[in-house]
């Protein structure tokens, strides 16, 4: 119940402070730090969860945007239907480079989801009718009432798809896919020889991950009012999706938004304040002290610290 | 059956069964290919040629999960507990995938395995840190949460002293007479001819000699293979 709670109080704020007189440029910033959460959040279900590890964030985020591009330069469909059909578009994909890929483990897996990127940022690139290498400039609709402008709506529908995307990883991590998850993790060979359908839990984990992915992505064309291959490619969202996670700790849903609050945050702030270059660095370095020095991210420090607390009562 | 790794045949031609309710060894030196039969039969790895037939049904092109749906469940020569868990959560994996209990009944089933396998008062101990014995017996007791008509015990007692083989073996012979078939795989030779009522030999991926385990200590092959006389 308090979950929910958060939820909704999560959207509430979202939209009260888009109706507020709020500085554009927080709109601006909150879609990235949002974007992350989305990302993060799908990308710990496969990797989190079932131990997957994932370098293939980009290829699901790439198609989540030119699925939207296609739809909107063909026949002007509204955001909300950009938003579905990147999911069930980048979902597919998920399933379908899953089923190539899945039954390889450990780093070889990691190695075919890099392909995976290179790829489809071919494909996109050799695509005339989505601007190929040049890519598209897009021409934003007019806003929906009651936003002010295009950016409050793109950040108001990318704290709803933070909240499905949490909500939806909480569930599979309470539930019985949660557990064969882990018991993935764990001991793949155990869990298969105690009844978990290896590959089908693997399978439907890496579907609903590639099609988060692709819901985040499908918001980037429109916020950009622009499109092109190596942009929506970009390898930084496949380290950021990995890293935050990280960052934040794994095994639990509140893992990934942590780490992406956190380190989006930093990014946005180095951004502003430092350059664009040093923010890729901000990723790295945490991500090495936090691999260093704890490897379980916040949640894992905070775990030792309040059992350090308990014990020195 | 047969199995191949390349050019190396772990098990040619191999033909056994085993009865209903039997409390069968597997002996044989190290690489003859024992690890390599249960595994083909749980399903970790396929079989090249011939068939494994359970209770009537061909399940040699059946997933391993979907073999231990049907009874067939397996404790790891080298202890494969799920780590980030609870010795308690994880014989509520089978329990839930295997035998389909709802979380509850799940728990309270896996409470009183532990019991009877003497793991009650480590319940909530994380499964990384138990010693030998206590890992031994999570895989017999996550084996036990499977329900299985067939428990494959693949040297459940290697690397334990003396009163622990004895502790492990009496819960074998326990869940033998539950009527649950066993077949053993062991290098204790005076486990396994104590606890089984037929041995079968294997040298290089063949059978060497079948009987019951008294035959089986004299025969000049086995002598020979196994026991360095």
């Amino acid at each position: 119940m308090k979950f929910w709670i958060g939820m909704a109080v999560t959207v509430a704020l979202a939209a009260g402070l888009a109706l507020s007189r709020t500085n554009e440029y927080f709109f601006y910033a909150g879609f990235v730090v949002l974007q992350f959460v989305v990302l993060a959040t799908a990308w710990n279900i496969l990797g989190g969860y079932a131990g997957y590890v994932n370098f293939g964030t980009a290829a699901f985020f790439g198609i989540g945007a030119y699925t939207a591009v296609v739809l909107f330069k063909a026949a002007g469909a509204p955001l909300a239907l950009q938003i579905l059909a990147a999911a069930a578009i980048s979902g597919l994909l998920g399933f379908g480079t899953g089923l190539l890929t899945l039954r390889l483990r450990g780093i070889f897996f990691s190695i075919a989801t890099v392909a995976v990127i290179f790829i489809m940022e071919t494909a996109m690139v050799n695509w005339r009718y989505v601007g190929g290498a040049t890519g598209m400039q897009l021409l934003r609709p007019p806003v929906m009432e009651p936003f002010e402008s295009y950016t409050r709506m793109l950040f108001v529908a990318m704290a709803i798809l933070a909240v499905i995307a949490v909500s939806i990883a909480r569930y599979i991590e309470v539930s019985w896919i949660g557990r064969g998850l882990r018991a993935i993790r764990d001991s793949e060979e155990a869990a298969e020889c105690f009844g978990v359908p290896t590959l089908k839990l693997k399978l439907f984990a890496c579907t609903v991950s590639g099609a988060l992915m692709g819901a985040a992505g499908a918001a980037m064309p429109m916020y950009m009012s622009f499109i092109e291959p190596p942009s929506s490619f970009s390898l930084t969202y496949s380290v950021s999706a990995l890293a935050m996670p990280m960052i934040g700790g794994t095994s639990h849903w509140l893992g990934p938004v942590i780490g992406a609050v956190l380190l989006g945050s930093v990014q946005q702030i180095v951004t502003v304040t430092i350059s664009n270059e040093i923010n890729v660095l901000v990723v790295g370095v945490l991500l090495v002290v936090f691999v260093v020095a704890a490897p379980d991210g916040v949640l894992g420090l905070l775990k030792k610290l309040r059992w350090l607390l308990r014990s020195s009562r | 059956m047969s199995k191949h790794f390349g050019g190396f045949s772990a098990l040619s031609e191999v033909s056994l069964e085993v009865a209903a309710g039997e409390r069968f060894g597997l002996i044989g030196p190290n690489g003859s290919g024992k690890t390599t039969l249960i595994n083909c039969v749980s399903g970790a790895l396929r079989n090249e040629a011939g068939s494994i037939v359970f209770r009537g049904e061909e399940i040699s092109r059946l997933a391993a999960y979907q073999r231990t749906r049907r009874g067939i469940a397996r404790s790891f020569q080298i202890p494969r507990p799920f780590h980030s868990m609870s010795v308690l959560e994880n014989l509520v994996v089978p329990l839930g995938y295997v035998v389909g209990l709802n979380d509850t009944d799940a728990h309270a089933e896996a409470v009183r395995i532990l019991k009877t396998i003497g793991l009650a008062d480590k319940a909530q101990t994380p499964s990384n840190r138990l010693s030998q014995v206590e890992l031994r017996k999570l895989e017999l007791a996550r084996a036990m949460a499977a329900r299985p008509r067939l428990l494959i015990s693949d040297e459940a007692m290697a690397g334990l002293a003396g009163n622990e083989v004895d502790e492990v073996l009496k819960i074998l012979f326990d869940l033998n007479a539950t009527g649950i078939t066993i077949i053993m795989i062991e290098h204790i030779m005076q486990a396994v001819m104590r606890f089984s009522q037929r041995v079968i030999c294997l040298d290089a991926g063949r059978i060497i000699c079948e009987g019951a385990p008294a035959e089986i200590v004299k025969n000049p092959e086995v002598q020979k293979a196994y026991l360095g006389a």
